[in-house]
């Protein structure tokens, strides 16, 4: 991208995008800790997650802030206006993913101790996995000013959903098998469910990157993962 | 001088860039090119400017914006080393055809400046030189009529009309510039034509112009040269950007300023070196 000839627009605008990749790599450090939280039956790190949300909410305070002031003093025009609003959506898409990521955290502080061993947690690592490496990649694709990165994670969404629909299955096994898991599986079928909403989540952001960066919607059709099933997995928290 | 060839040339230009032209056409220009002595100020100029809308002319100094402008009621038949080439058409008649009184076009198309530039003479009389001179009024009464119409319509006979002998030259630079525009509407013209109607005025004054423009738009067709980007995306409909004497790329300014299609308008309008 040329400079703008006022060099301090153009270190606004590179003080807002270093934001969002803080941001970023707070909700994706939350998130790996999360998931290990879960897996080690780690209570202090749960902790530790739940208390890092905080900071992802200020710095999206800051990026609003810094967005509004850039607004009013720069009036800016075409890729550089789509640029600003951009990045007010893709921080409250962060923002959400910390939300989600902190509950899986909360939740892992009241579970009692596994009960159903690896086996069904590999299912979650595994999604955990997938909706990461689809954070870390709309991440890359807005700091590279790359559409046809975000376009890919856009296409990929459906993978993550496919994973929750087998593990809600899975889930339903066991508890059919042995009615004392049923509390443990519902917590795992809850997180199954946060992490699927991040995914959600990193499709927004997919979407958004792509208009910032083309002026136009991501569009076309794209695999999804959904079935009748999906409709019977817990829809929110 | 509307050339077979610049005309085919027109023809085998829409047809490359598939570009779909404005449904009316009030004013269009083919292959216009202007050469003042052995500068080549405007190349090769394609655009179609549509009726009873405001059209923006944007670009950096130099880019031969006021050039342009001043080829549609040709006011540089007035600059002796001007020269200009290829066609230019109001509502489809060639405005460079010999038998064309320039004065008459220019009752027809009429013209504000970035100076507010009133005569040295009473609020009434800059608003009925032109009735006047071109006879538009038969009685004193219809003078009249006409004056306080078209003060009226400029938004300004509220604040004027209890001193219309008072000198033009003693209102407010805003009221200067709406009188300037009461006298271009007074001749009842189709096209008005505006070169930077707001750089000198302060944001209030500007407001009220531009208020006046997105008015005038329902009955005039208006092509408006502004430096400022703000303004053009606030008060027309189509935007062009011009630069180094090209029109780079024409569309409607919604488009033009959050989606441009070309890299130099897009580094022009961000603020970006070219
Ligand atoms: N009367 C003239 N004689 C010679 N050259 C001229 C004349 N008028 C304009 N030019 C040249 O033609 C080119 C276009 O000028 P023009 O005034 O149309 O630019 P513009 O886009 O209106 O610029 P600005 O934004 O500064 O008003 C410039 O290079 C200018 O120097
Ligand atoms: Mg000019």
């Amino acid at each position: 991208m040329t400079q703008h000839i006022v060099r301090a627009y153009d270190e606004e605008l590179s003080a807002l995008s270093a934001k969002i990749n803080q941001m970023g790599g707070l909700a994706e450090t939350m998130l790996v800790d999360a998931v290990d939280a879960l897996v080690r039956h780690d209570i202090a790190k749960a902790k530790s997650v739940v208390e890092r949300d905080v900071q992802l909410d200020t710095i999206q305070h800051e990026i609003e802030e810094l967005a509004v002031l850039i607004i009013a003093r720069r009036q800016p025009m075409a890729n550089d206006l789509r640029h600003i609003m951009g990045t007010i959506r893709i921080a409250s898409d962060i923002e959400r993913i910390g939300d989600l990521v902190k509950n899986i955290a909360k939740r892992v502080g009241v579970m009692e101790d596994r009960f159903l061993g690896a086996r069904s947690l590999a299912g979650i690592q595994h999604m955990a996995h997938l909706v990461l490496g689809q954070i870390k990649t709309v991440l890359d694709s807005f700091s590279q000013n790359n559409p046809a990165l975000a376009r890919h994670v856009w296409l990929h969404d459906g993978e993550v959903d496919t994973l929750n629909n087998a593990l809600f299955r899975e889930l339903l096994t066991y508890m059919m098998e042995d009615p004392r898991s049923i509390t443990f599986s519902t917590h795992l079928l809850f997180i199954a469910k946060n992490i699927e909403r991040a995914g959600d989540h990193a499709t927004n952001i997919a979407e958004t990157v792509h208009f910032i960066e083309t002026g136009q919607q991501l569009s076309g059709p794209r695999p999804k993962g959904g079935s009748s099933v999906f409709a019977l997995t817990p829809s929110d928290e | 001088m509307s050339f077979a060839s610049e005309t085919a040339k027109a023809l085998n230009a829409g047809d490359a860039q598939g570009a779909p032209k404005a449904a009316s056409a009030k004013v269009a220009a083919r292959g216009v090119n202007v050469h003042y002595g052995e500068k080549h100020a405007l190349k090769d100029v394609f655009v179609d400017i549509p009726e009873k809308a405001v059209t923006a002319f944007i670009g950096p100094s130099g880019c031969g914006k006021s050039t342009f402008l001043r080829c549609i009621n040709r006011m540089n038949d007035t600059i002796s080393t001007c020269r200009v080439t290829g066609e230019i058409t109001i509502d489809g008649k060639d405005i460079y055809d010999r038998m064309l009184d320039p004065v008459l076009l220019r009752a027809r198309v009429g013209m504000v400046f970035q100076k507010p530039n009133p005569f040295p003479k009473s609020i009434y009389e800059n608003v009925a030189y032109g009735p006047r001179l071109h006879g538009l009024a038969r009685s004193k009464a219809e003078l009249d009529e006409i004056v306080v119409r078209s003060l009226r319509r400029a938004s300004l006979f509220e604040e004027v009309k209890d001193r219309l002998d008072d000198p033009g030259t003693g209102l407010s630079g805003g009221q200067q510039q709406r009188l300037c525009i009461a006298r271009a509407i007074a001749v009842s013209p189709e096209v008005i034509l505006m070169d930077e109607p707001c750089s000198a005025l302060d944001p209030i004054a500007t407001a009220k112009i531009e208020e006046l423009i997105d008015e005038l738009r329902e009955n005039f067709t208006i092509v408006i040269v502004t430096h400022s980007m703000q303004q053009a995306a606030r008060v027309s409909q189509r935007t062009a950007f011009f630069h180094l004497g090209s029109l780079v790329e024409e569309g409607a300014t919604d488009q033009i300023f959050t989606n441009p299609k070309d890299r130099r308008t897009q580094d022009y309008i961000t603020g970006r070196f070219g």
